[in-house]
């Protein structure tokens, strides 16, 4: 993940998501493949919607993003998704700042047609 | 020319570049309009484009093919939704085979460009919307020069890792 492309206020929301032991457990327990709320609320000891709402707080750092799969929502890692949308975004950025210069080159022919 | 600004949204997928040409309103319409003057400046230097038809008209399609240094051939096309000149340009932007037919399997990228007039030039604001990852990284392989294209593998490889 290319974190320095991220807004300091994505960055605070994932810092936060990262403070709690089990939102850490979620992140990494769904990195290697999709989990269902249902499941993971099974090896926590708590209730199904508490588990739920730790998602919740991982889905809007962009941490984790939700699939409905038949009855049941499954929890992915978004982390390289996230990286990938960044880079390639990055490299659009770099497409444009190219085409603007090429504009300019030819704006430029104008005022040099003018002086001579 | 001065960048003025870059917007990514990631979640989004949107591009929002902001630049400022010392020319005023009418003249950066032009290289828009014109088509001879428009493939001197949408692709790379190492693949020219051709625009083959081109009007700024709304319902308007326009069509280009863009040639690599080893004889590839990319095509594309746009479609003219909303033309206020020389205020402002939207239209979508899709692809096409090295004849020109256009590729439906692949969404096309909505932009959509206002020209505005500053002291002493335009500033140029282009939007970009995507609507999938692929249709960005398409868009990214079509308009890159060769060098970026391979680097832009290697960065995949080290996200895979």
């Amino acid at each position: 993940m290319v974190v320095s492309e991220l807004t300091d206020s994505e960055i605070d929301r994932i810092f936060q998501a990262l403070a709690d032991a089990t939102r850490r457990d979620i992140v990494s327990r769904v990195l290697t493949s999709g989990h269902s709320v249902t499941a993971l609320a099974e090896r926590y000891d708590m209730s199904f919607a508490a588990v739920q709402k730790h998602v919740q707080v991982l889905e809007r750092a962009l941490l984790v993003t939700k699939e409905r799969r038949g009855r049941e929502q499954l929890v992915h890692s978004r982390i390289e998704t996230i990286g990938q949308a960044t880079t390639l975004l990055q490299a659009y950025e770099q497409i444009w700042a190219k085409r603007a210069l090429r504009i300019d080159e030819i704006l430029a022919e104008d005022t040099a047609k003018e002086k001579s | 020319m001065t960048v003025i600004s870059v917007e990514k949204d990631t979640d989004a997928l949107t591009l929002t570049f902001v630049a400022e040409f010392s020319a005023d309103v009418e003249r950066v319409w032009q290289v828009w309009e014109d088509p001879r003057q428009l493939e001197r400046w949408w692709g790379p230097p190492t693949w020219p484009a051709t625009f083959t038809q081109h009007e700024l008209s709304v319902d308007s399609r326009s069509a280009y093919v863009m040639t690599g240094p080893d004889g590839t051939k990319a095509g594309g096309w746009w479609l003219i939704t909303a033309v206020e000149a020389p205020a402002r340009l939207e239209f979508d932007d899709g692809f096409a085979d090295e004849n020109g037919e256009p590729d439906d399997s692949i969404a096309p990228v909505r932009a959509t460009v206002t020209f505005e007039s500053i002291d002493g030039g335009t500033r140029m604001t282009t939007l970009s919307r995507f609507v999938s990852i692929d249709q960005l990284e398409k868009m990214v392989e079509m308009g890159m020069e060769e060098g970026m294209t391979l680097a832009m593998g290697q960065i995949d490889d080290v996200l895979r890792a």
